[in-house]
């Protein structure tokens, strides 16, 4: 009897460990093929006769050389990051207040105007596109990066609303009670204790904020059309070609540079994006 | 002005910037894509005509718009019916703790945090019609002709395969987490009670387990709809819409009408068919949600 | 037969350090209500955790109807358990809770209704049957755990702590019920509280507990009575016993055994709570200096300190029923006594009962 329970056991982790396996090999590999891509040379790469898992040859630096000197990509960064930036600040200059008068000032409709505002996290970029592409060229903001940076906010602000309201509501509301009874006007018990405290979920909110800008790919497309001006997420998959060719290579190193910080980030941050989504879900 | 009287614009003053900065950025556009779908602009137009239904007639009776919406539906409902289920085999094999549990999770988020359009070009090299690292291994497994490996994204029915597998690829490790989480609220004598009232593993995770998790595997299982549905990022980086637009997607077409064809009005007409699938989510959404705050 | 014996059983945490039950021996009866009391970490939850296959033992054996259980799932072990919480399964309706062991044994739809209704009926839940667990109170919860147990006809009931999420009111009732109801269908019980009103109440033994060893196994009389250590006798018994320490034997007696010698001496009404026998003597003289008094309606306890004499400084408590009027106000001086025999000899360094000593 005991040795079918030992049995039983064995044969369920060998189970176990061939499902993590399996899932992370599925799910791993495109990146693991990045690095091997970006460091072979092109002898190597491009040769079928060669055991495409190793390197054949030494591998080389040649393909970043080429990504750093020859390329817009370090300008695509930028761009990139001054778009986070500016977007991070405008989405925190909002959010932040609503979320805490949506939780704390409104009573019960507050709840609801809350769901709704995250509701229309739901309206997809790709039914808006169009009618905006409109908008961002009458305001002639056409092929620049302030097209992005202002309508940015309008997904991340209704993200970062929720992710906030689930936040301040974990606060318990004794403690600005009693920084108004100590004299605070409500307002001031919001900006000197409610922040200072939450700091960690308005980081969280950053961080998000962030990795939403560098996914996000149709408005960028649709608005900015010379190279020079674009995102990361749109200029690695679509300018990095010189007529039909792909310089893979340099794309995969362009690939993994984009993909590895917010990964690693995303990660620290895991549990309370779960938060925001699950809220009200789960009790 | 008394204390209560600037308590009571306070909440207002503090929640109506972003709501406004919602509406004019999600709202107008949303109005004007009806109003755009109903006249007859264009790029660099300046009139507007009323045409009626006329927009919608034509985008119907296209064959290329038929099998796009064919598409959007198939493709959605494969890669989330393969994420469902992947996404629950992962997370019962994380949910309990073992070494290195943390660098697993890592690298299993990676396809959801990644920008899609960074997975999908470094699919787009996997799967390339020359070198493809799939065909190579396939060739010295015998088990395609070196001469005519598949063409991934060159054959239609292997590009929607290709198509889908990316979905499934990107959407899997959010729903995982999701999951996860919905594991780690069940309470622990609940299973226990199953066990010592004589359900076996299965049982208790069919009979038991899923159905308490049901609220929050349906959340992971709309966000997924919704975002592969209204997602053009895929199809465009992996085949433009090809072979022959027969990968096309709602999403896609109504980007190659409307913003590379310049048929605003003819696009919108496309994207708006998006809309009562939406609207049948949120509504789903919803209705859980005040579900769960019943109980 | 034994219907449950553990011999040597041991449970370790944290790679040794932690000894959460130690070496314990137990053997239950046939249709016995055995009580597992003791402070929280004492073991008894993981005790009952072990007997019912949810915790791997570390060492030491388990044995079911004479059957040694330890490599069998909770499945195999033929028992049912009552959690704490009840653990019903929320999105199933009573009858559905109480069908699923039936369920899991792959009885006919109509075998397991049938039992069903017998199950609900002997708890006096069959009009709940359409509901779900959240749509019932705390009490009704509890029955439908109970009815959901018993519906297998287990050989062993293990319940831990099945009343402590009740209000205090209902957990009274609740108590009785619960016990007719293990007299009714005669299965053996172990049930694990920190309760002892409950312990003595309900346990035909109890088996008291401190720090995963077992202290002392026997009938409520017999704990209570006749403890084996101190720690025995301090955790039953509320207030507690009066242990003073004196050269090195810890001395005890019990609250309702230290009383005035006006109690004693035929001038004010005999009290009705000194058995006849007793009357006599002999019987140890202690002055107490009365500090404060609780009046709890039906008792009086009164604590202050002893004076003079060997115990001289040390706290002492006495409890006496409410019919005896006499006042004792603070810091007052009064004769009390304590009856040689109800004096309790516990060895000062191990704490475990010894043997008589003369006091001078």
């Amino acid at each position: 009897m005991a040795a079918g329970l030992r049995a039983r056991e064995r044969l369920g982790r060998a189970v176990h460990v061939a499902t993590l396996l399996f899932f992370s090999v599925a799910l791993g590999f495109p990146f693991y093929w990045m690095v091997i891509t970006s460091f072979k040379r092109n002898p190597d790469l491009y040769n079928l006769k060669n055991n495409p898992f190793v390197f054949n040859q030494k591998p080389t630096l040649e393909h970043l050389r080429l990504l750093f000197g020859e390329t817009l990509f370090v300008r695509w960064l930028g761009n990139t990051l001054f778009a986070g930036v500016c977007v991070v600040a405008i989405t925190l200059l909002l959010a932040v207040p609503a979320a805490y008068a949506l939780t704390r000032l409104t009573g019960r409709w507050g709840g609801r105007l809350g769901i709704a505002i995250f509701l229309t996290y739901l309206v997809p970029p790709t039914l808006l596109f169009i009618p905006l592409s409109r908008i961002v060229a009458l305001l002639g903001l056409q092929d620049s990066l302030w097209a992005i940076i202002v309508v940015y906010p309008s997904f991340t602000i209704p993200f970062s609303v929720w992710l906030l309201m689930g936040f301040f509501k974990s606060i318990p509301r004794e403690l600005e009670d009693a920084a108004m009874v100590d004299g605070l006007t409500r307002f001031q018990a919001f900006l000197k204790l409610v922040i200072p405290i939450s700091l960690s979920g308005i980081l969280t909110v950053v961080i998000f904020t962030f990795t939403l800008v560098t996914q996000e790919f149709v408005y960028a497309l649709t608005f900015i059309s010379s190279a020079a001006h674009q995102t990361v997420g749109v200029g690695v998959p679509i300018f990095l070609v010189r007529g039909d060719v792909y310089y893979w290579g340099s794309l995969m190193a362009a690939c993994l540079i984009a993909a590895l910080p917010t990964g690693i980030l995303y990660n620290l941050f895991l549990d309370r994006f779960i938060a925001g989504f699950t809220v009200g879900s789960v009790k | 002005m008394s204390a209560l009287g600037r308590q009571r614009w306070l909440g207002p003053a503090m929640f109506l910037p972003a709501i406004l900065y919602v509406v004019a950025l999600v709202g107008v556009p949303f109005v004007l894509a009806f109003l755009y779908s109903v006249g007859d602009v264009k790029v660099g137009s300046v009139g507007y005509h009323f045409v009626g239904l006329s927009n919608f007639a034509s985008v119907l009776q296209n064959p290329t718009f038929r099998r796009a919406l064919s598409n959007s539906f198939v493709f959605t409902v494969s890669s989330q019916v393969l994420v469902l289920v992947g996404a629950n085999i992962l997370a019962l094999a994380l949910k309990n703790a073992f070494p290195g549990r943390r660098f697993v999770r890592f690298l299993i988020l990676l396809p959801w945090v990644a920008p899609v359009s960074i997975g999908s070009i470094g699919w787009k090299w996997i799967l390339d019609s020359l070198y493809s690292v799939v065909n190579w291994v396939l060739i010295r497994l015998h088990l395609v002709n070196a001469f005519s490996p598949p063409m991934y994204l060159g054959e239609p029915r292997l590009a929607m395969i290709s198509v889908i597998l990316v979905h499934t690829w990107h959407m899997l490790p959010f729903a995982t987490v999701i999951i996860l989480a919905g594991w780690t609220a069940i309470p622990r004598d609940i299973p226990e009670a199953a066990a010592v009232d004589g359900a076996r593993f299965f049982r208790r995770l069919f009979q038991i387990e899923l159905p308490m998790m049901l609220p929050i595997i349906n959340v992971a299982v709309l966000f997924g709809v919704i975002f592969t549905f209204t997602d053009m990022t895929v199809v465009y980086i992996l085949t433009r819409g090809g072979p022959y637009d027969t990968t096309q997607v709602l999403p896609s077409l109504a980007f190659f009408t409307g913003i590379l064809g310049s048929d605003l009005a003819e696009g919108a007409a496309i994207s708006l068919f998006l809309v009562p699938l939406l609207v049948i989510v949120a509504w789903l959404m919803l209705r859980s949600a005040h579900r769960a705050e019943v109980t | 037969m034994a219907v449950v014996q553990t011999r040597a059983l041991t449970k370790l945490f944290n790679k040794g350090e932690v000894g959460a039950v130690v070496g314990v021996d137990l053997e239950s009866r046939e249709g016995e209500f055995l009580v597992l009391l003791g402070p929280s970490g004492s073991g008894k939850t993981t005790l009952l955790r072990m007997i019912a296959g949810l915790e791997e033992p570390t060492s030491g054996e388990i044995l079911i109807g004479g059957r040694v259980v330890n490599d069998l799932t909770p499945r195999e072990r033929r028992i049912a358990m009552v959690f704490q919480s009840y653990a019903l399964y929320p999105h199933l309706t009573v009858l559905g809770n109480i069908t699923f062991p039936l369920k899991a044994q792959r009885m006919s739809r109509i075998e397991r209704e049938k039992k069903a209704d017998w199950a609900a009926s002997l708890l006096g839940i069959g009009h709940l049957l359409a509901r779900k667990p959240r749509e019932l109170s705390g009490g009704e919860r509890q029955r439908v755990a109970l009815a959901r147990a018993i519906v297998r006809e287990p050989a062993l009931f293990l319940l831990d702590e099945p009343l402590s999420n009740l209000d205090a009111k209902l957990r009274a009732s609740a108590r009785t019920e619960l016990e007719q109801f293990q007299k009714r269908v005669a299965t053996t019980t172990i049930y694990v509280t920190h309760d002892q009103v409950e312990a003595m109440a309900m346990g035909d033994r109890v088996v008291v507990m401190n720090k995963g060893s077992v202290r002392q196994i026997g009938t409520p009389a017999e704990v209570y009575d006749d403890p084996s250590d101190t720690f025995v006798a301090t955790f039953l018994g509320s207030p507690p016993m009066n242990l003073l320490e004196h050269d090195n034997v810890i001395v005890g007696f019990r609250p309702e055994h230290f009383f005035p010698t006006t109690h004693l001496a035929g001038k004010a009404a005999v009290p009705a709570d000194i058995r006849a026998a007793d009357r006599e003597g002999p019987y140890v003289p202690l002055r107490f200096r009365v500090g404060h008094e609780e009046y709890l309606g039906a008792e009086r306890i009164l604590y202050g300190r002893l004076d003079g004499g060997a115990f001289d400084g040390k706290t002492a408590i006495s409890r006496m029923s409410s019919t005896h009027g006499a006042s004792f106000p603070a810091e007052s001086l009064h004769a009390f006594a304590v009856r040689e025999g109800d004096l309790k000899f516990f060895d000062r360094e191990t704490g475990t009962r010894t043997k008589r000593v003369p006091l001078e």
